[in-house]
């Protein structure tokens, strides 16, 4: 495809991704009757916003006494204090009117006989600034996530958003000044390219599940947004914090709720040892999330995992005897029936800690603007915005918590669409297009074309990716220190390197997902490399980034976020924003439940 | 999507049809299509498109078995994909 036959459309706004957070801001853009582009990779309501099953935290106080300063206290405290307070006021602040709207739009929340929304409490969530349990967390049943995303979806096809379903996004495209001007997608059905140009570009791609081989995330979370960002020479920052679940179906990946360790369940290693007596005496399998997902890894790693590649752990449910079992844990028993072929009320089931959340991500302001540092502060990138898993503003810090995601979404896809209005009132003409950057884009697509691809064609995806996600499994899952991570870092700039030999087989322009998959497989890999690098430098233990030999929080060295660039491998630091919009700052105090 | 009628497509775009927005069904439609689909009957696949055409969370149900689609052969071909996941999967 040369650069002359390119086709080429025009949109006010460009949105990449049709996940929560991407359909959000679509819809407050369309109902202001901006022209929206949505593109997909796959069909929107199959994006994975879908999953989310929780639910989504406001301060409704529907069911106890609460109060949007508790959940912010709450959310700062559960972040490690790595979170941005003014980000995080004014999350917590919007969530009671973001809880009404998603309503009227059409949500069906689950209420109580009063009529009023019905909360349920979560872990993390407490009234008065840490005293008793809250009930913060606002479901549709258990499938909150469903009910939003559809929602969204059919809002924005009455506001007539443009969506271009099933095209995959390859690269942005930049112009001399910086500005982003839209970006080059393939349509997966035809295989061609098309420009899209956008006053405006907001990225809503979702996390990076898929950088770890046991996992929580749908096949589509490989981070491409991220890796446009890095691409792009955009910074990501505190990619290092990962949040992981201890118990997910070991090789499989999907969770095992701590509910089945609450109801007697514990983990046993290769010898039948019921290791976790070691590790906490007094909470035994009920200790924090981090505390058992360490305990399984050190198990494997020196030797004691179960199975013939010893690569798990095994989590008895059977002396519960199968009435209990059945009946308080239907769903475990169903999911251990169906994947594993095994019944709990016989067999222990093989668990190993399932990699879940990425809270870090494309730096952006609590406007949506992706933003990068400039001498001793910040700037926008003009044109670019980013929300959702994939923006790291950061709401969540160093851990998020439940109920927040969904949150942290409607809130920032709103605030987004908010100021891209306002950009376009004061930027009404579309910039000349950088014909270089098209071309750069272009050349990074034709990499995959006969001819063009794998050096010596002796690595595959398939085989490069099972190699990626087992290292990050081992190099820079739950269990970190300074050699394992250096060990790491190694292994994944080799893998990067090996990326040059990959060669597909499919050259056929029809539905070619060989190619979509080598492109993913590629945005996965400068993904490793900046969560190991991140990881490694920094030398703390702060929520989700538990390092053994920095074992404790350092707030003097370490209160700030991490940017990593991917020329030159390059970090860089910000400060974290501890002043919130109005009211006083939460510092820093030891994180104690 | 899928378009109805549509039955005989190629493998890579059925594939694409069998990414979803959760894990669960991926790993069920993915092995599914790998070890099963190109022996099926006609008909079958017929049931099999209906089937991806469902939202996410009613495919889940269906194929967990916590709810049964009203068309019989697509709760038979429900019945198979759920079959078809395991460990080797």
């Amino acid at each position: 495809m040369s650069i002359e036959k390119l086709e080429r459309r025009r949109f006010d706004t460009l949105v990449i991704g049709a996940g929560g957070g991407g359909l959000r801001s679509a819809l407050q853009l369309a109902e202001a009757d901006a022209h929206v582009a949505v593109v997909s990779k796959v069909f929107p309501t199959r994006s994975h916003t879908v999953a989310a099953q929780g639910g989504m935290n406001a301060a409704l106080a529907n069911v106890l006494p609460d109060n949007w300063h508790w959940h912010m206290y709450d959310t700062v405290k559960g972040s490690d204090y790595l979170g941005d307070q003014d980000a995080i006021e004014y999350m917590c602040r919007a969530a009671s009117h973001l809880v009404y709207e998603l309503e009227h739009q059409g949500v069906p929340f689950s209420r109580m006989d009063s009529g009023k929304i019905y909360q349920r409490p979560f872990g993390g969530q407490s009234q008065n600034f840490g005293g008793e349990q809250a009930a913060r967390t606002c479901a549709a049943a258990d499938r909150t996530g469903h009910a939003i995303l559809h929602t969204l979806y059919q809002q924005n096809i009455r506001a007539k958003t443009h969506f271009f379903d099933e095209y995959f996004a390859v690269d942005l495209i930049k112009d001399k000044d910086g500005f982003i001007l839209g970006a080059l997608v393939l349509e997966i059905e035809t295989g061609e390219p098309l420009l899209i140009e956008a006053k405006t570009t907001l990225l809503a791609t979702g996390g990076a599940g898929q950088l770890f081989r046991t996992n929580t995330n749908a096949h589509i979370n490989t981070g491409d947004g991220l890796a446009m960002a890095l691409r792009a020479g955009l910074p990501l920052q505190d990619m290092e914090f990962f949040q992981f679940h201890p118990t997910g179906i070991a090789g499989k990946g999907m969770l095992i709720t701590e509910g089945a360790r609450g109801e007697g369940g514990y983990l046993v290693n290769k010898d039948g040892e019921r290791f976790m007596e070691r590790y906490a005496p007094h909470a035994k399998d009920l200790a924090s999330r981090d505390v058992v997902s360490r305990a399984i890894a050190t198990e494997v790693r020196e030797g004691r995992g179960c199975g013939k590649n010893a690569d798990h752990v095994m989590l008895k449910l059977d002396h519960l005897g199968r009435d209990v079992l059945y009946k308080r844990l239907p769903g475990i028993c169903d999911m251990a029936n169906t994947f594993m072929h095994i019944d709990p009320a016989e067999e222990a089931i093989p668990v190993f800690p399932t990699a879940h959340y990425t809270m870090g991500g494309i730096p952006t302001n609590r406007f949506g603007q992706v933003v990068v540092p400039v001498d001793q502060g910040e700037e926008s990138i003009p044109g670019l915005y980013a929300v959702g898993e994939c923006a790291c503003v950061s709401v969540h810090g160093a851990n998020r918590l439940g109920g927040n995601s969904l949150l942290d979404i409607v809130v920032f896809g709103r605030a987004a669409g908010n100021d891209i209005k306002k950009y376009l009132e004061t930027n009404r003409h579309h910039r000349q297009v950088d014909e270089e950057s098209v071309k750069q884009a272009l050349a990074h697509l034709q990499r995959w074309d006969e001819g063009n691809d794998g050096g010596d064609g002796s690595e595959s995806v398939s085989g490069l990716r099972a190699e990626l996600q087992k290292t990050m499994e081992n190099y820079c899952s739950v269990f970190r220190t300074e050699e394992v991570l250096q060990e790491g870092l190694d292994k994944v700039l080799q893998l990067e390197k090996r990326m040059k030999n990959v060669r597909i087989t499919d050259y056929s322009k029809v539905f070619n997902t060989a190619r979509i998959e080598a492109m993913e497989l590629e945005n996965l890999i400068d993904l490793a490399v900046a969560t190991v690098k991140s990881a490694l430098e920094r030398k703390e233990s702060r929520g989700a980034h538990s390092r053994i030999d920095y074992p404790e929080r350092d707030d003097v060295s370490w209160l700030k976020h991490s940017l990593y660039f991917k020329e030159g491998y390059r970090m860089d630091y910000k400060p974290v924003t501890l002043k919130p919009v109005t009211v006083d700052s939460f510092p820093p105090k030891p994180r104690v439940y | 999507m899928l378009l109805p009628g549509n039955f005989e497509l190629d493998e890579s775009r059925l594939r694409w049809q069998c990414r979803r927005g959760m894990l669960e069904l991926d790993l069920m439609l993915e092995s599914f299509v790998e070890k099963r689909y190109s022996e099926l009957p006609l008909k079958t696949k017929k049931a099999f498109h209906q089937l991806l055409n469902c939202q996410d969370q009613i495919l889940l149900d269906y194929l967990m078995g916590q709810d049964v689609p009203t068309d019989k052969d697509v709760a038979d071909v429900a019945k198979q994909v759920r079959a078809a996941a395991g460990p080797g999967s």
